[in-house]
């Protein structure tokens, strides 16, 4: 028995900053202090918090220190590991009361309102250790629908609770596997979409880190149900550690029979193997997914025949992405009356976004459907640094649109994000501040899908780069008003003709920006100026003469040396050679430069 | 292979070390004192023993913790347990085999080991 477990995240965000380090240091210095029969050290999966990390929480206290150290490993161990003190300079300051007493990680504003079912075992569980799975509850749900349960009587629970599917477009997921399940073959797959690929977006990565086994169990869920025996994660690459413990995972399902030939002894078979992704964002699309998986060259084809009739190897085919999975043993386990309690009412259960962009607390965080998005950037993500104003918020990525100030109290679910021309898509929420250029942010992730377009269809290929020629101009001050109407006429052509779901959203996010923020289009055509003051060729650099007092400082930053004058007296920008790169404004110790 | 039953049987394995990581709930504390002056006395076998006896009884809502000096060290080892709206009682001088009856008796069944007490204990030694 362990009277203490600590939790040393490893989810990729702290493995980067030096958890593997602590984690070590947690391991020789328990060891150091005999101390080893009673503190057990755990290597885990996301809590979330990002922005603190690498962040190590201990029990049964839940005491949450952030932003650790391996050097602060010893006093963490002897103070209070060994004589019960945290060291409360190390803990999160939102959970340390002013009496210095500690309060429950569940009341700071960041964790207080969210509702974790896709992530309720990150951060809690060991993903290397089936057992620590099914010690909250894992496999139960698979038993339950295998013994208890027809695969009918599965698909009208899916059904009946509302989930839609989380990686972007909201289908029905229940819908998909009745389908599936309604066309009779020899063989039928279940294959999971890991591909994730949206600038910012990483929920699916961290379920795969830090709770692998739900996503095997719900991928066997789901093969009971359509009636398949094998199934494919497609998950990419560029995911070491996402892969490697999936791979554990399944290898420990496998050796206690939860994956293989009559599982349960119930007669259902069915295993599940690993597919590396290149890293084509196009990947991500369900039919270049399984040409992908077939040892093709990933690329889409019409639809329909849809996957459920004709997908993988032209054989019935389901395709969820991660966070849906990661619902549904919940859904099994609790019930559909359960599930369609939280949420909005065409929108069930919660969403985990991926908060970044200019956000105190990046990181991930799971909500209810329905919440706002004030409630989303104020309260959970603390807000905006340096005290700056909210511009907008990007959300679903690279087919999905921005959210302006004015719709901050927007509750968020599938269909109210549709309505005002964004997308839920897989959950990237990108967070802005008036120091982002909307033509800018609409030209990076048109930048984007032209350089993840596949080049299969004309409208794609070639649209979105003429589209974002027309941006170009835009940025560089060469435009003309009629730009703006080719603009959005290209758009319209694009969105209509595309072949698959890249194509046909990659406007979104010009559109949306040139319908909430038109004025600033107008700004930079007419006047030549960026309010945000980020498109450079858009800029001037000046000296106030009346400020300066001529210390040399920025002329000796200047790498182009465009900066003269002599010492005392003002000096002054050449504006011809110079590049805009803003370093002598950074330097000066006057506030006399200024740009615009 | 694994059978349902076998599953079940982990899980209520594992449920006792787990249940660790479940904070925050409305539960009895059990407070350790683990300051210098605790340690020297002997408070880790009473904090192993009561974290292990907790765990057996599968007391899901009893969390066993640990605090720094409560200014009593010539009591040391120092147990309190926090019941909600019960008063706090401090048990003294405490070693295994006591700690093994608060579990049984005070835990399980809700009667105080008086004579473990402070309160006792304090009077005896006046």
């Amino acid at each position: 028995m362990y009277r203490s477990h600590v939790m040393v995240c490893g989810g990729t965000g702290c493995t980067s900053s030096g958890s593997t380090a602590i984690m070590q240091a947690f391991d020789k210095e328990v060891k150091r202090n005999d101390l080893d029969s009673e503190v057990r050290v755990i290597h885990t999966g996301c809590f979330g918090l990002c922005a603190l990390g690498p962040i190590v929480v201990i029990y049964p206290e839940g005491s949450f220190y952030s932003m650790v150290k391996a050097e602060d490993v010893p006093e963490i161990v002897s103070e209070h590991l060994l004589k019960g003190r945290p060291v409360t300079r190390l803990l999160y300051d939102e959970t340390v009361n002013e009496d210095n007493t500690v309060k429950s990680l569940d009341e700071t504003s960041f964790y207080k309102k969210q509702m974790r079912i896709a992530l309720r075992n990150c951060g809690v569980i060991n993903p290397e250790n089936i057992d620590e799975y099914i010690g909250f509850d894992g496999y139960q749900a698979l038993g339950k629908a295998l013994t208890e349960m027809t695969p009918e009587q599965v698909i009208e629970t899916m059904l009946d609770s509302g989930l839609r599917g989380r990686g972007g477009a909201g289908f029905p997921t229940g819908l998909k596997w009745k389908f599936a399940a309604g066309n009779k073959a020899d063989q039928k797959y279940v294959c999971c979409n890991a591909d994730e690929g949206d600038p910012g977006a990483f929920m699916d990565r961290s379920i795969l880190e830090g709770d692998p086994h739900v996503l095997i169990e719900a991928m066997a869920i789901a093969a009971y149900a359509i009636g398949a025996t094998q199934g494919y994660v497609y998950v990419r690459a560029e995911y070491p550690i996402a892969v490697e413990r999936l791979s554990i995972a399944i290898k420990q399902a496998r050796e206690y029979g939860l994956l293989g030939n009559n599982i349960l002894d119930t007669g259902f078979s069915f295993d599940l193997d690993i597919k590396l992704g290149a890293g084509a964002f196009v990947c991500g699309e369900e039919t270049a997914l399984m040409t992908s998986i077939e040892g093709k060259r990933g690329e889409p084809r019409p639809r329909p025949p849809f996957p459920a009739v004709k997908g993988l190897f032209a054989k019935p085919t389901i395709l969820n992405n991660v966070e849906t999975y990661a619902n549904v043993p919940r859904i099994i386990l609790l019930g559909a009356d359960w599930f369609k309690g939280i949420g909005t009412e065409k929108s069930k259960g919660t969403k985990v976004f991926a908060l970044g962009g200019k956000i105190k607390n990046t990181g991930l965080v799971e909500v209810p459907m329905g919440t706002t998005l004030r409630e989303i950037v104020e309260e959970i993500g603390g807000g905006i640094p340096e005290g700056r104003p909210f511009k907008a918020a990007q959300t679903g990525g690279p087919s999905g649109g921005c959210i302006p100030a004015s719709l901050i109290d927007t509750p968020i679910d599938y269909d109210n994000l549709l309505s005002i021309g964004s997308m839920m898509g897989s959950g990237g929420l990108i967070v802005m501040d008036d120091t982002t250029c909307m033509v800018d942010i609409a030209k990076f992730f048109l930048e984007f899908t032209v350089e993840e377009s596949c080049g299969k269809c004309t409208p794609c290929r070639v649209g979105n780069k003429r589209l974002l020629e027309l941006l170009d101009k835009i940025t560089n001050g060469t435009a003309t008003m009629e730009d703006l109407d080719k603009i959005e006429e290209l758009a319209a052509f694009i969105k209509e003709n595309s072949l698959c779901g890249l194509g046909q959203t990659a406007p979104n996010p010009v559109l949306s920006t040139l319908h909430y923020f038109k004025d600033e289009y107008v700004d930079h055509i007419k006047n030549k100026h960026c309010t945000a003051g980020v498109c450079k060729a858009l800029l001037t650099y000046k000296i106030d003469p009346e400020k300066c007092i001529g210390c040399t400082l920025c002329a000796r930053v200047c790498p182009v040396s465009c900066i003269s004058g002599t010492v005392k007296q003002p000096h002054v920008i050449d504006e011809s050679q110079c590049i805009k790169c803003g370093a002598c404004m950074e330097k000066c110790k006057f506030g006399a430069i200024s740009k615009g | 292979m694994k059978s349902l039953q076998d599953l079940a049987a982990i899980r209520d394995k594992m449920k006792q070390t787990v249940n660790t990581r479940e904070a925050a709930h409305d539960s009895v504390r059990v407070v350790v004192g683990m300051a210098t002056c605790g340690i020297a006395a002997g408070a880790r076998p009473v904090l192993n023993t009561l974290t292990e006896e907790v765990a057996s009884a599968n007391l899901d809502d009893v969390l066993v913790t640990q605090t720094g000096c409560i200014g009593i060290c010539q009591y040391e080892p120092v147990v309190e347990v926090y019941r909600p709206n019960e008063e706090k009682v401090t048990y003294v001088k405490m070693n295994p085999a006591k700690a093994k009856r608060v579990v049984a008796e005070h835990l399980i069944n809700g009667k105080p080991v008086t004579e473990y007490t402070i309160g006792a204990v304090t009077k005896e030694t006046n």
